[in-house]
């Protein structure tokens, strides 16, 4: 394999000149969601220079890709993709629906989760993560969430605004003592 | 119609920790702050791992992978071919897989708000470009030499030369982006992060390759970089709903 390095701190001029943060078009089929990301580091401090992509199922489960043989189509008003830098504040918003359950490996349905890659000047390779819903009772029978020692769970559950409807809140902390579960894929 | 489905899940091969950069890495000085320090949780391969962003509507304009011909002018420079293929770990190619690039222009220059490198910009040259590889996997751009550049991780830090890259390949798990240097840079050993990869031969895989036979005369030499991404297991996950 070839070796991975940093994304460094200036790729938006290639890689996020177009952002792609608006996932579901209109008539997309679902829960609206305008997910709010912060990713922070080890002190606590926003990172005003990373990348997050984004990849999840439409609102039936269906990913958009020939190895899902789920038979439906995938809703043509979705984009599963996202991506976005952080700015200042360490923010990047992206506009998508909560997606459904997808197949697990045993006959299980994994619970509504976002794939997350996350990328970074200071991060010489991606870090992997999912988004789960906090208010999903799917959440207890998941079994990626099983393998996450109960204590660190909540670092993957996106909560709710309650200021603001339809908006979840994920934080990402890249180190420290919130340090969010990141996945060896 | 509610027929049982099988669904067969073949995942990726584990990361050869070798083949890759440890986070922590302290030479280089931002990964201490931007490196989880708890072990990393290790998933099986389910549908959301094996499926990923195939961009396959996303239409490539004609200059995208001609880096010099994207103003009205031409850009200062070296005029080089940077050319290979993107492989799998068994040696199959990875087809139909965008990989975008961007680089300094030939003085050191990124075209960034805060690149504040006392060096020109170069009002021909904007340092991105992209492209799909072919059914062999092939890729290639033409671009100018990007330049050296200081970047004060440590007394006198000069990053040599090199031209990010990044792919996505057919998975979540086969992202991947990466730097590829050129041949002979007297500036390797100061770099922490091409030395970031303690093995000499995975490293030896971020340089690129002087290729005459792929020079063009009269107008641009050649470098050849070819990339390997993830393989696949070859027993599947059986996967029922």
């Amino acid at each position: 394999m070839t070796p991975s390095q940093t994304v460094g701190p200036f790729f938006a001029f290639s890689l996020t000149a177009k952002p792609l943060g608006q996932m579901a078009g209109p008539g997309a089929l679902g829960e609206p969601v305008r997910l709010a990301i912060r990713v922070f580091d080890a002190q606590g401090a926003p990172v005003p220079d990373a990348i997050v992509e984004l990849w999840q199922a439409d609102a039936s489960g269906k990913y958009e890709h020939p190895e899902d043989m789920q038979p439906r189509s995938p809703d043509p008003a979705f984009c599963g993709f996202g991506r976005l830098g952080t700015d200042e504040a360490g923010t990047c918003r992206f506009e998508t629906i909560r997606p459904g359950r997808v197949p697990g490996l045993a006959g299980d349905q994994q619970a509504p989760h976002i794939n997350v890659i996350v990328l970074a000047r200071g991060m010489l390779s991606a870090l992997f993560t999912r988004i789960y819903f906090a208010d999903d009772p799917a959440n207890a029978e998941d079994a990626a969430l099983a393998l996450v020692p109960e204590d660190r769970r909540s670092t993957l559950l996106a909560q709710p605004d309650a200021a603001q409807p339809g908006v979840w809140n994920f934080d990402i902390h890249l180190s420290g003592d919130r340090e969010t579960v990141f996945f060896d894929l | 119609m509610n027929a049982r489905t099988d669904h067969r899940v073949i995942g990726y091969r584990r990361v050869d920790p070798h083949s890759q950069p440890q986070r922590l890495n302290e030479p280089y000085k931002s990964t201490v702050l931007r490196s989880p320090r708890r072990p990393l949780i290790q998933l099986p391969h389910t549908l959301s791992e094996v499926t990923g962003p195939l961009f396959g509507h996303n239409p490539i304009g004609e200059s995208d992978n001609d880096l010099t011909r994207q103003h009205a002018g031409e850009p200062l420079g070296e005029r080089i071919i940077v050319t290979g293929r993107v492989l799998d770990e068994d040696g199959r190619p990875v087809r139909n897989t965008l990989i975008e690039i961007w680089q300094t222009n030939a003085a050191g220059r990124y075209l960034h708000a805060k690149d504040n490198h006392p060096a020109p910009l170069d009002p021909n040259f904007k340092g991105a470009g992209r492209a799909f590889t072919d059914d062999e996997g092939r890729y290639r751009f033409v671009t100018i030499k990007p330049g050296a550049y200081p970047w004060r991780n440590h007394h006198n830090a000069w990053r040599p030369a090199h031209i990010h890259f990044s792919l996505f390949g057919p998975a979540l798990v086969t992202r991947l982006v990466t730097q590829m240097y050129f041949p002979g840079d007297p500036l390797f050993s100061q770099d922490p992060i091409f030395n970031s990869v303690r093995d000499e031969r995975a490293r030896q895989r971020l340089i690129s390759r002087f290729d005459m036979d792929l020079t063009e005369p009269e107008w641009a030499l050649a470098y050849r970089f070819d990339i390997v991404l993830r393989g696949r297991d070859s027993t599947p996950f059986e996967e029922r709903r």
